[in-house]
């Protein structure tokens, strides 16, 4: 492995080279049943307790195609702007590993059911437009767990275990166009893509896109160039199992290709496999000796052929789609588009509409989820949404705020009590004891307090300076440990006074 | 009683319905005839003896209950061993697969047990269904009951062998390119390929899927018509079944027993004729076949089908190709045997080894064949131009039967050969099937109906007939039954 130290810097290498970025994502359709046949396809059952002769591949067996997963592909194409193919074939891939039963995947091959669309991403508030080259459909592999070994990979294995649950399960391949240009932002934009993709297929409701479960699994295809030469010779990144390793692995492979490249070397046409601890990039098999799948129409099952008329209907019953939606609520909300953006690269979309939903004002929504709730959330290296804070709590907690119950120093001391799992905002300031201190009879005798403590500041503002009740102001909070309200306190110290 | 293995399936369904026989004594009848005769012919490569006692007894207790019997209840039959058995061996006739008992039953075998027939056992074949003579079986050739020196056909060649030596009175095969018919004209026996379709392969170890199709061996026309009825129909669990009602094949062949064929019109290929190849016995008895159906009433029509002639290159390009994707699956991971597996090997060297050892020389042969003709720079020039000519040949019978109900031919080009004298050249051994293949690259029906004798050995006459109109074929194959004495071998 390439040691830190012998990279150049990002911004050297977006200098000197352009990269082209390509992605092609796998998503596991929720179908109820496998794509071939009627076993389940829920996740997390006892290994090989969902399977038949079909999805095990049994001599004899035949494949049934599933028209829940015809359906499903066919409106993420629609939802992608795909042309939709009028008559096609499912392909037999052929290839010998063991975790798939039949030594070939059914698979497409030049005939995907959706082709030439495109998805519009938002990056740092402008638009950018990836062209995807094709969506198809395909049946999932089992899954292979190598005991022995140092690595849990299958070279120095002791013993292989197949798991033929995950068999069958329809997949659907979302492939885009290489996309050249995007310069500096490529890993942003990578990131972008997929959230954006994820985002689309979930409305739609066909599949629950969980990275974590692999139901939504991503390969990342980068190359650099010279400017002004032509493209280079691509990795293929994969074991890329989140949004945020989408961004880093996109940007790990720019610096060791651009560090391989200036010592004078070629980058390989391989696959790597992406690692989280380390954020690199390490070789996987090299397609060199590239297998030669030897596709051919599969001809246990018929052609497809979606009648153009029910397309049409697919296509009329599709949900607002996210970015549409983004349009709408950035309007709804009055916000500019740079805001928007924020929001959007926070991940806080559905956050914000959720928590106005629970009677947030918008501002208030954005206010916490930007700002308090992003830094803890970063802090802590999760996903805004991951944070253990529902919209509905943010929304309570404004109120507390609206209605004088708590100060806003106050409220970030609620998030870390609700986040801590103390509860709900009202319990928590009631359990704590942490409501604004407003009987008048106390917070005077502070403020008292403090004018005897502060003689000339009391004399300035006697005379007219109110400029200078900040210090008493200060003196007063502090004295009540932040439990006054800033507002009340200046009025009184004003009014004692006058 | 006389001895029950002479009767015909519909003979032996009438005595069970009427009780002049159990269908336990029918079915200890035949395992017996199976005892005495099996030893030299090796048409079975698994005796079911424990499962046919249990069905034909239950038959028995259904008449016994007064419930209603199908048309083949307690009729036992073979079935061929490509076609998976619920707990019953099924090896293919593949070392592969030695000692795999299939989970599950395939839709023809469901059919059969639904019907009450009583199922004998596992029929020997050439490994995989590739062949054309049952001498790749990896558990020894079957032979001929008309000369135990000569093939019994294949690949379907156990189940022939069963039916003409009346070890079974019905058997299933299946066709790819020509192994019902083959096996059917070189045994005596019926031999008829369904439509495409129109029987499930759901069960059916696959070879060439988009050829594949079983069908029924029989001594008549009649029996086959009714065994045809009983596996054939949609089957959902095959996505390349047809959902459409079955031909009424037995009424066809009833139809056909009255000998009137006025009004047909039978079709011979020119380009057939002038194929080289053919002996010239079979050619005689081809000849007055036709004449035959012409007395019959039947007009007979001279045309062409100018494609035919590519049929045989197509479908060693379009089987091997589909057959090397099929068989990937016998890796020694997952079921049937394993070898190498010595903690030493790598899992690509395990599979390997274990295909080395568990596949057949033919296997191998059209393994590498299918490889080659699906690779990258290949595929166009063989799988896809094969296609083209399947399109070309489906055209050719299209045009045909715009002008005739039905075309015939020899079945096969020669006789029952020597055991042995083909194996050394696989070119002359896949010109056994330069008759039958034709109609798999069309996907219509054929069947293949005895037509005399030459030199001692029975000839086949092949009636093709449109895509689910198999009824047609059984209407002329039976009238033309009519004319023939039945042919018996000596055993």
């Amino acid at each position: 492995m390439m040691s830190t130290s012998t990279l150049p810097s990002y911004d050297d290498v977006v200098s000197r080279y352009e990269p082209v970025i390509g992605l092609e994502t796998h998503v596991e359709l929720g179908t109820r049943t496998k794509m071939f046949c009627g076993c389940s396809t829920e996740f997390g059952g006892e290994p090989n307790t969902q399977v038949c002769p079909v999805c095990l591949g049994l001599p004899g067996s035949l494949p049934v195609a599933n028209a829940a997963a015809i359906e499903a592909t066919i409106r993420i194409g629609l939802a992608l702007n795909c042309t939709i193919a009028e008559w096609c074939r499912f392909a037999r891939k052929n290839y010998f590993y063991p975790d798939m039963p039949k030594n070939f995947q059914t698979s497409q091959y030049d005939e995907p059911l959706c082709e030439n669309g495109y998805l519009d991403v938002e990056v740092n508030g402008e638009t950018v437009r990836i062209e995807i080259e094709r969506v198809h459909l395909e049946e999932d592999t089992g899954k292979s767990l190598h005991v022995g070994g140092a690595t849990g990979r299958i070279h120095g294995a002791t013993e292989s275990l197949v798991d033929y649950n995950r068999a069958g399960i329809p997949l659907v391949e979302i492939v885009t166009k290489p996309v050249p240009g995007t310069g500096v932002l490529a890993p942003e934009v990578a990131r972008a893509y997929v959230t954006e993709l994820r985002d689309v297929i979930r409305s739609l409701g066909v599949s629950d896109v969980r990275m974590e479960q692999g139901s939504l699994r991503c390969d990342v295809n980068l190359s650099l160039n010279k400017p002004g030469e032509e493209w280079g010779t691509r990795s293929e990144t994969k074991n890329v199992n989140s949004l945020r390793s989408v961004e880093r692995s996109v940007r790990s492979e720019m610096l060791r290709q651009a560090s391989v490249l200036d010592a004078g070397g070629s980058i390989l046409q391989e696959t790597r496999h992406f690692h989280e601890d380390t954020g690199e990039t390490t070789s996987g098999r090299s397609k060199e000796t590239a297998t030669d799948y030897r596709y051919f129409p599969e001809p246990d099952l018929t052609p497809m052929a979606p009648d153009p008329a029910w397309v049409a209907e697919l296509k009329a019953a599709l949900p607002e789609l996210p970015r549409v939606r983004r349009l709408r609520l950035q309007a709804d909300w009055g916000i500019s588009d740079f805001e928007m953006a924020s929001v959007v690269n926070a991940g806080a979309v559905e956050l914000i509409e959720a928590t106005i939903a629970a009677g947030g004002s918008s501002e208030a929504a954005r206010k916490w989820w930007l700002g308090e709730l992003s830094r803890r959330a970063n802090e802590s290296g999760v996903e805004l949404g991951e944070l253990a804070i529902t919209p509905a709590q943010v929304a309570e907690l404004q109120s507390l705020v609206d209605g004088g119950k708590i100060t806003d120093k106050i409220a970030r001391t609620v998030i870390e009590a609700v986040l801590a799992g103390e509860g709900d905002p009202a319990a928590i300031v009631s359990a704590r004891g942490l409501e604004v201190v407003s009987d008048t009879g106390a917070l005077t005798a502070a403020v008292d307090e403090a004018i005897a403590a502060n003689p000339d500041v009391a004399e300035k503002i006697r005379g007219g300076n109110h400029a200078a009740a900040g210090v008493l102001i200060g003196a007063v909070m502090k004295a009540t440990k932040g439990q006054a309200d800033a507002k009340t306190v200046r009025e009184l110290v004003i009014a004692r006074l006058s | 009683m006389t001895d029950v293995t002479n009767l015909t399936a519909a003979e032996l369904a009438g005595v069970i319905a009427s009780g002049e026989a159990s269908a336990a004594e029918v079915a200890e009848a035949f395992l017996g005839r199976i005892e005495a005769e099996d030893g030299a012919i090796n048409a079975f490569l698994h005796v079911d003896a424990e499962g046919a006692r249990a069905a034909a007894r239950a038959v028995d207790e259904a008449r016994a209950a007064g419930r209603e019997l199908g048309p083949l209840a307690g009729v036992p039959v073979a079935v061929k061993d490509i076609m998976t058995t619920k707990g019953v061996p099924t090896t293919a006739a593949s070392k592969m697969l030695e000692g795999w008992k299939p989970p599950y039953d395939a839709t023809v075998v469901e059919r059969l047990k639904a019907a009450g027939t009583v199922m004998l056992g596992k029929t020997n074949m050439d490994e995989f269904a590739m062949g054309s003579s049952t001498e790749y079986s990896a558990y020894g050739p079957t032979r001929n009951p008309w000369d135990l020196s000569r093939i019994p056909g294949g690949s379907s060649g156990g189940s022939s062998a069963a039916v003409a030596s009346r070890m079974a009175p019905l058997s299933l095969g299946t066709d790819t390119g020509g192994s019902i018919r083959q096996p059917g004209a070189v045994t005596g026996t019926v031999g008829a390929k369904p439509t495409y379709g129109g029987t499930s392969r759901y069960g059916l170890i696959a070879f060439s899927s988009s050829l594949d199709t079983p069908g029924p061996f029989a001594r008549n026309v009649l029996d086959a018509a009714l065994l045809h009825e009983v596996i054939a129909g949609h089957d959902r669990r095959d996505s390349t079944s047809i959902p459409q009602p079955v031909p009424p094949v037995v009424a066809a062949a009833r139809q056909g027993a009255t000998g009137d064929l006025t009004g047909m019109r039978v079709g011979v290929v020119r380009e057939f004729d002038e194929a080289e190849g053919a002996e010239p016995g079979v050619i005689a008895a081809y000849k007055q076949a036709v004449e035959t159906l012409g007395k019959l009433g039947a007009e007979v029509v001279e045309l062409s089908c100018p494609h035919f002639p590519y049929a045989l290159p197509a479908y060693y390009l379009i089987a091997p190709s589909e057959c090397s994707s099929n068989l990937a699956r016998f890796d020694g991971v997952r079921y049937g045997v394993r070898t190498g597996d010595d903690g030493h090997n790598s899992l690509e060297e395990v599979m390997a080894l274990t295909r080395e050892a568990g596949f057949g020389p033919e296997v191998k042969r059209r393994i590498i064949l299918g490889t080659y003709a699906l690779s990258a720079g290949y595929v166009d020039e063989y799988y896809g131009k094969a296609q083209k000519v399947k399109t070309l040949i489906t055209r050719d019978f299209t045009a045909a039967f715009e002008q005739v109900d039905v075309l015939v031919s020899p079945t096969t080009p020669f006789t029952a050969f020597e055991i042995g004298s083909r194996t050394e050249d696989p070119v002359q051994m896949y010109l056994a099937d330069l008759y039958t293949i034709p109609s798999n690259l069309y996907g219509g029906p054929a069947i293949s109906v005895p037509c005399g004798l030459s030199d001692g050995l029975p000839v086949g006459l092949q009636i093709m007939a449109p895509t689910m109109r198999d009824d047609l074929m059984y209407r002329v194959g039976a009238a033309f039954e009519t004319t023939q004495t039945p042919l018996v071998p000596q055993r």
